[in-house]
Parts: C-alpha cells; sequence; structure tokens
C-alpha cells in the first residue's frame, strides 16, 4: 500500500534486553531515549528561524499581523531573514534615526531596502 | 460587575474591546486543601466552593449543595459565533467548569498569519484578536460572578503558531495546545518548520504562564483499533514533553491529554487502566489532563455519558490534574448548550461520588495490571529504539512509523508518513545568520543581542524601550477586515431577540445562536428501523418542524420498535408579554405555620398508595430531618410503600385524622391519577370525604389534574413539606369558615 514496513509482534525477543531492568531504570531509559531524539530537534530550532518566527517578533515590537507579513517578505525577496527581520527595522531605525514603528512602516512603503540590503549583505555591521 | 438576573450584554463586552487589557496572566489551579465541607459531609477530593453555582438536580436533597472537585473541569465549546459563545460560558461556569476551550474553526491550521476580526467559523471560531479579547473580556466578569478564576484555553498550532502565540500570551490566555506533532501528522504543515516555530512558541507560552496541552489523543482517535497505539502515545507524550521542558516550559505547566483508548463494550478498564497507570508513572512530574474517549463515541448521548463516567474512573483510579469533559452529543452535531451543561455536571456528579475513593481502595501491585503497565512501558521504550536507530524523528516519520494501526512493535504499514521537505510552508525555514537578532522577550535560539549591547543580553526588548510584553500599548488592535462577514452583521440578523441589552421581549428555542429556533423531539415508532428512520421524518414535518433531520435512532426490537430523536427548526418566535405566568405560590413562614398548627392542632396519615415502592419523596415532605411537615408541630402516621387505597382512608378515620397525604410515583398508564379518583370516591362512599383534607404529591403530579380527579390539592416535584404546610393552613381555615 504504502509501502511501510510490516511486521509482526516480535515483542518478546525485542524486550530481551529490557527485561531485566527495574520500574525506575526502565523509566530512566525511556526519557534518556526521548532526549536523544529531542535533541537534534532542539538545535535545529536554535539555529533557524521562519516567517512565522519573524511575524512573531514584529508583533512583540508592536506591528500588526497586517504590518508583519509584508515586513518579512520584503525580507525574505531580498535574503535578509537568517539576519531576523524584526533586527532588518531595528537596524534601519537606527541608521535612519527614526523610531521603530516608523521605520518598520516606511520599509512596507518600500523605502530603506537597498540600504538594509547594503548593510546586511555589505558585511558591515 | 454582572447581575445574576440580566442577561450578559455582548454589545457591552464588544463596545471599547481596543483599549481592554486581561486581569491577570497565567493559569490558576483549583485551590487545594485536606478537608471541605459541604452541607453534611466532608469531602476529601474537593475543592474550595462557587460564590455563585448550580448544583446538580439531586442536590435538592441535600441542602442544595455543590462539591466542586479539586480538579480543573474543562468545557469545549465550538458553536462558530464567539458572541453566542459568551452566554454559554456563563452557564457553563455556573456548572462547574473553570477551564473553557474554544475550539478553532476548521482550516486555521493552514492560514499562514494571524486572522484579524470576527468572520464566522464552521465547527468553532475564527480565533483572532478581537475575537479572544471579548472572550477574555467577558470571562473576567463572569469568573467574578461565580467566585472563581477561569482559565481560557486556545491553539497554537498550524503555520501561523509563533504569531497566534504571542497574540495569546498578550491577550492573557491562560492555556493552550501546542504540538508540532499535531501538525506534522494531521495537518501536513511541515516537519522541519513545525518543530522550529514550536520551539518559539513554548517559549512565549512559557512567557505567559501557560499551561500547555499536547496533542497525543489525535494519535487515539485516528487509529484504526484505538487500544493498539498505546505505546506510541507514551512516545509521543515524551517528545512534546521534553521539547516542550527544553524550550523553557516548567514541567509543572505541561500537561499530557491523555484518553482513556478504548470503550465498553470492549473490556475497557483491562486495556485503558494499565495503560492510565504506566502513564503516570513515566510521566510522574507532568501534569494529566484527562480526555475522554471520542473514538468510539456514537450519536447515543446515554452511551457518552456511560462511557465519560468510565473514563473519570480512571481520572479518580489515577490522577486527573484536568478533566475534560466531552459533551455527550459530541458524537452527532456540534455540542449544544445543554449538552456542554450536562456534560460539566457529570463531571461534577462522577467525581464528588467517587470523593475519597482512594482512602479506600488501592490498585494492586502484582498480577494483570502490573504486568500489563510493564509491557506498555517496554514497548514505547523499544519505539524509541528504532526511531534513533531509523536516524532520528524525521527519518522516523518519513517511514511511516506513527499512527500504525498495529501494537508496536507489531506494524501493518498503515501509518502516517510525511516527507522532509514536503506539506505545507515546506522549505521557509531560514538558518540565523552570525548577526542574527531579534529584540523582543521570550524568543527562542540564537539571538547576537550583544552586537549592540553586552548588557541587553538578558533582556533584549530593552533595546526597544521594552517590547509589548512590557507595554501593552504597543499592541496594534485590529478591529474587522471584512465589512460583511462579522459580528456586528450577525448580530444586527439576531437583533430580535437581543434587545437593546440583551434584554428582549422575544423568545425563540435555541441549541447554538441567539434565535436559532432547533429543538430536540424523541419518538418511539412501533416499527423497523428503516422505516421508523422516514416516518419520524414525517411525523416532525408535520409538527411544523423545519429542516428536519434524524441525529440518534436506536433499535428497541427488529420489528417491535424504533427510538428515533430528531432536531428541527421550529421558526417562531413568542412575545413573552403575552405569556400568562402564574404567580408564585405563597409560602408561609415557619414561625406562621407553627402558631396556626398549635392552635388548630393537624394530625395526619401519610403513605405511597398502589403498587408503588418509592418513598423518598414523601418522607422529604414528612420527615423533620429533612425540614418536612413534622417540624411544624402536627402527628403523621405513615403507613409506609404500596398502600392499598382503602387502608389510607380507613387508618384516617380509625386515628381521627384530619389530613390524608397520598404519594403516587407510578405514572404509568395514568394510574397516579386514577389512584387520586379512587381515593376520593372511597372517601366519599364511607360518607368521610368532608372530614380530610385529602392532597396527592409526586414527581408527575400537577396541581390542576390533582384537583380534577378529586384532590383538595396535588404536589409536584419541587414542593417540599412548607408548601404543604401553607396549603394545609390555607384550607383549614377555609374548611372554618374563616
Amino acid at each position: 500500500m504504502k509501502g511501510f514496513l510490516k511486521r509482526d509482534d516480535d515483542f518478546q525477543e525485542r524486550r530481551q534486553h529490557l527485561a531485566d531492568l527495574t520500574d525506575e531504570q526502565l523509566k530512566e531509559k525511556f526519557w534518556s531515549l526521548v532526549e536523544e531524539i529531542v535533541d537534534p530537534l532542539m538545535e535545529l530550532a536554535e539555529k533557524n528561524t521562519s516567517p512565522a518566527i519573524e511575524r512573531s517578533v514584529l508583533l512583540r515590537m508592536g506591528f500588526s499581523s497586517l504590518e508583519a507579513k509584508p515586513l518579512v517578505d520584503g525580507a525574505a525577496d531580498r535574503g535578509l531573514v537568517g539576519h531576523g527581520v524584526g533586527h532588518v527595522v531595528y537596524r534601519i531605525a537606527k541608521e535612519k534615526n527614526l523610531d521603530i514603528r516608523t521605520a518598520g512602516l516606511e520599509l512596507i512603503e518600500g523605502k530603506h531596502w537597498d540600504d538594509a540590503v547594503a548593510i546586511f549583505k555589505g558585511g558591515t555591521k | 460587575m454582572l447581575d445574576i438576573n440580566k442577561k450578559i450584554d455582548v454589545k457591552e463586552i464588544l463596545k471599547d474591546l481596543e483599549n481592554y487589557r486581561p486581569k491577570r496572566r497565567g493559569w490558576t489551579w483549583r485551590e487545594k486543601s485536606d478537608k471541605q465541607v459541604y452541607g453534611p459531609f466532608e469531602y476529601t477530593d474537593m475543592s474550595t466552593p462557587l460564590k455563585n453555582y448550580i448544583g446538580i438536580p439531586a442536590a435538592q436533597y441535600f441542602g442544595n449543595i455543590d462539591p466542586q472537585p479539586n480538579n480543573t473541569i474543562t468545557t469545549e465549546i465550538a458553536s462558530g459565533r464567539f458572541e453566542d459563545d459568551i452566554r454559554r460560558m456563563r452557564m457553563a461556569a455556573w456548572h462547574g467548569a473553570d477551564h473553557i476551550m474554544v475550539i478553532r474553526t476548521a482550516g486555521q491550521s493552514h492560514f499562514d498569519g494571524l486572522i484579524e476580526g470576527t468572520p464566522q467559523g464552521i465547527g468553532g471560531v475564527p480565533i483572532s484578536r478581537k475575537q479572544v479579547r471579548a472572550h477574555r473580556k467577558a470571562l473576567d466578569l463572569i469568573e467574578d460572578e461565580v467566585g472563581r478564576p477561569i482559565n481560557y484555553h486556545s491553539y497554537v498550532s498550524g503555520v501561523a503558531g509563533p504569531d497566534v502565540a504571542v497574540m495569546l500570551a498578550e491577550e492573557g490566555v491562560n492555556g493552550a495546545h501546542q504540538d508540532p506533532q499535531y501538525n506534522v501528522l494531521y495537518r501536513n504543515i511541515n516537519m522541519v518548520r513545525s518543530f522550529v516555530d514550536a520551539a518559539e512558541s513554548k517559549k512565549v507560552m512559557a512567557w505567559a504562564e501557560m499551561v500547555q496541552i499536547d496533542g497525543a489523543h489525535n494519535a487515539n482517535a485516528t487509529a484504526r483499533e484505538a487500544w493498539k497505539v498505546m505505546p506510541e502515545l507514551m512516545v509521543q507524550h515524551g517528545i512534546n514533553a521534553l521539547y516542550s521542558f527544553k524550550a523553557g516550559m516548567p514541567k509543572a505547566n505541561i500537561a499530557l491529554s491523555t484518553v482513556p483508548p478504548t470503550s465498553a463494550p470492549a473490556p475497557n478498564m483491562k486495556l485503558d487502566l494499565p495503560y492510565a497507570v504506566a502513564l503516570r508513572e513515566i510521566f510522574s512530574e507532568y501534569k494529566m489532563r484527562a480526555q475522554m474517549n471520542t473514538k468510539y463515541i456514537t450519536s447515543s448521548s446515554r452511551e457518552a455519558t456511560v462511557t465519560h463516567v468510565m473514563n473519570m474512573l480512571i481520572s479518580r483510579l489515577t490522577s486527573a490534574d484536568i478533566q475534560s469533559t466531552i459533551t455527550p452529543d459530541e458524537g452527532r452535531n456540534v455540542p449544544w448548550h445543554m449538552f456542554n451543561i450536562e456534560a460539566c455536571d457529570t463531571a461534577k456528579q462522577t467525581l464528588a461520588g467517587f470523593d475519597g475513593l482512594m482512602d479506600m481502595i488501592e490498585l494492586k501491585n502484582e498480577g494483570f495490571l502490573r504486568d500489563q503497565a510493564r509491557e506498555l512501558k517496554e514497548r514505547a521504550v523499544l519505539y524509541l529504539e528504532e526511531i534513533i536507530k531509523s536516524g532520528g524523528y524525521f527519518n522516523a516519520v518519513e517511514q511511516g512509523f506513527f499512527v500504525d494501526s498495529a501494537l508496536y512493535p507489531e506494524r501493518n504499514g498503515d501509518g502516517i508518513g510525511r516527507k522532509i521537505d514536503g506539506g505545507v510552508g515546506a522549505g521557509t525555514v531560514y538558518e540565523r545568520a552570525a548577526d542574527y537578532f531579534a529584540p523582543v522577550t521570550a524568543h527562542y535560539g540564537y539571538n547576537n543581542v550583544a552586537q549592540y549591547d553586552a548588557n541587553a543580553v538578558s533582556n533584549p526588548s530593552s533595546l526597544i524601550d521594552g517590547c509589548t510584553f512590557e507595554n501593552a500599548d504597543k499592541i496594534i488592535y485590529i478591529d474587522e477586515l471584512d465589512e460583511n462577514d462579522n459580528v456586528n452583521q450577525r448580530m444586527a440578523e439576531s437583533e430580535k431577540y437581543r434587545g437593546e441589552h440583551g434584554e428582549s421581549p422575544f423568545v425563540k428555542p435555541e441549541v447554538q445562536w441567539l434565535g436559532d429556533g432547533v429543538v430536540q423531539v424523541e419518538i418511539l415508532l412501533p416499527i423497523y428501523l428503516r422505516g421508523a428512520q422516514y416516518a419520524a421524518i414525517e411525523f416532525a414535518k408535520k409538527m411544523n418542524l423545519k429542516d428536519v433531520e434524524v441525529i440518534h435512532i436506536e433499535q428497541m426490537h427488529p420489528t417491535e420498535g424504533t427510538r428515533v430523536q430528531l432536531k428541527g427548526v421550529l421558526d417562531f418566535d413568542l412575545d413573552m408579554r403575552t405569556v400568562e405566568i402564574p404567580p408564585e405560590p405563597e409560602v408561609m413562614s415557619d414561625d406562621e405555620i407553627r402558631e396556626e398548627f398549635d392552635k388548630f392542632p393537624v394530625k395526619i396519615v401519610a403513605g405511597t398508595v398502589g403498587e408503588d415502592e418509592h418513598s423518598v419523596g414523601l418522607r422529604e415532605v414528612i420527615d423533620i430531618k429533612h425540614g418536612g411537615i413534622e417540624k411544624y408541630g402536627c402527628d403523621v402516621e405513615y403507613l409506609g410503600t404500596s398502600v392499598p387505597i382503602e387502608k389510607l382512608v380507613d387508618a384516617a378515620i380509625e386515628i381521627d385524622a384530619n389530613v390524608i397525604l397520598a404519594s403516587t410515583i407510578i405514572s404509568h398508564d395514568d394510574v397516579h391519577y386514577k389512584n387520586m379518583k379512587r381515593i376520593h370516591e372511597y372517601a366519599v362512599e364511607k360518607g368521610v370525604r368532608d372530614r380530610f383534607i385529602i392532597c396527592a404529591g409526586g414527581t408527575q403530579v400537577t396541581p390542576e389534574v390533582a384537583r380534577a380527579n378529586g384532590m383538595d390539592e396535588g404536589f409536584g416535584r419541587y414542593d417540599r413539606g412548607v408548601n404543604v404546610a401553607t396549603f394545609l393552613v390555607h384550607k383549614g381555615r377555609e374548611k372554618r369558615g374563616q
């Protein structure tokens, strides 16, 4: 059907190495295995971002959902998401001496993107 | 402040919402203490009482007590119109719900961003800032009315998880579902995106001190044979629980959504209890949200209720920090008002009834229960081992490990498989650059704050003078985006029933939306099932119902009979100003009655007549310990149950009584009215009718019909000793010509 593995119940053979564990040891084993599965996922989250995360940052910076979306789209179009879209707004505000909201609203109007690209892709901080 | 005697004014709730701020944030558990006293009883598993409440119907026999279990009680509301849900929340709060979940509309998971405004939903509401704020505002009033904090709950899933999490945090929402596995398995949202987003969402929820509920119960609802997914359920719980903890959520705020996987006629205790025990042992540091079984729910509300009671036995035998309730009508329609209330009452009734159970019994530490619990744990551990062997979580999902219908390690090859580069939102995860920066609170993962200010590392939002979490005035509130699909339009349509401030004289039956006109009718037809199904619809149409649908049908016998429940729309309303409402019966004060009985002694002969063994109602009316008529100082000769008519009258003659009280409960074939008539006629025949005041009482007795059958008065289900005594005083005066 889907080509996924089919297998009869081999619980009795498979469990041999668990048979002698106490309940407490079995519980510890459960959690250490879960940790082994979860840790690489945490690391992935640690090192990556997404449009939704960036929108959530912009919401917290005082933008509406209708404003957050074009800001993230604008950053994505220019390959800037990896720097943080909130960062782009923050930096433009700083460079242009604007408050955060004004900087964001002007970016939505299409202003300052060339400067943003120059700042973040030009290697300067 | 709400006025108990006035309907909640939804227009008032919607007014000035842009400036409304929630009273608090974070979850509130019920207050527990060692002992709780309600009426004459001491409880061990209850919490503090409510200020305003409606107890279960039988509370009338126990001084109207309403013991509140120490478990949080959830009710789920899903009408699709948040404005109408507000009234249901108030009803549910009075019946003991302190965790209110408003189901999200179908399709919101795939909406890439926040929904704004108040469009109508399907099977739930679109979760938007305006909707959430209105609900929280209403609950802030309702919780003051009942005297206990109410937790409001929503959903952080889909491709806009982090956006929604921030909005809910800003709006003071107290709990939410969050589990990336739900996105992956059931919503086909890209798995990488789901996990990356989830860490951010969880960190935000942790800041807001929300309680999180996971999504593992969906595996139970999806799997072909639900009892076989138990090892997988433990795995899913484990992954989300530890992921949440590592993202910053305290374990005390992480709740497992756990369902007893099966239902009778399966031997569900044998299957469900070992699982419940195993789960609580492995997850001893986490909270349990006990959901009720929906996998095997049918359209029978009776059956659903019994299932849910058995589910709560497991809650009491193990533990449940949050006791969820499923409405007994969930198997046939989107829950109706009264079924939310039934579900809350079922939970209260059951948990109060099981109070102190574990002080008397304990679960065996050896034998079947232990062996099964152990086996499930081992199977779960083997499952985890194979996930790792397959190369980790993503590979395991690709290989169809999850929601396989076999009991692991058996595999049927029918699991839900997803591709690492597939699904909604695939390819939208971006690696953070070395200078990645986000100047906000509760942001998960790498954040190069130090490039701007090394002192701001622990408080990144200080670089923008605080974000919305520190300064709510920075939140941008959007009212409506769609001029046709919004709450104002919907409310205009039902304005006739809402009135200026929720007080219209016009009334129409309702199950979920104001003025929906929906009613339920139940009939039994003495024919076979399929014939009954179609005949019932014709009967309902003749009753003037529109849009008739059969909502439940059950065979009584292949040919002798079929029970049918139908719903339909009753398309007319009533002007309450035209309805004649008789005044409430007058009740005299205890002193007044005593004084009268002292001057004019009352001697009563009482008994349950006919072939009828019911005694509770009459004893309530008579016994001094139930506040019955004895307390006014009258003599009562109680003859017991199944008393022949003649014996009742003869005894009254013999002891020279002046009052006869006949209880008649059984109403089959109108036998209760026939009994009344016979008492009257026998007394007439004996020539003693004028000597006695003769009254009849019973749950099916109405005063009008009792009088029509020769009684001086009839007393129904809500009458007590004081009502009877008041009547005796009046009738006595009348007889004496006063």
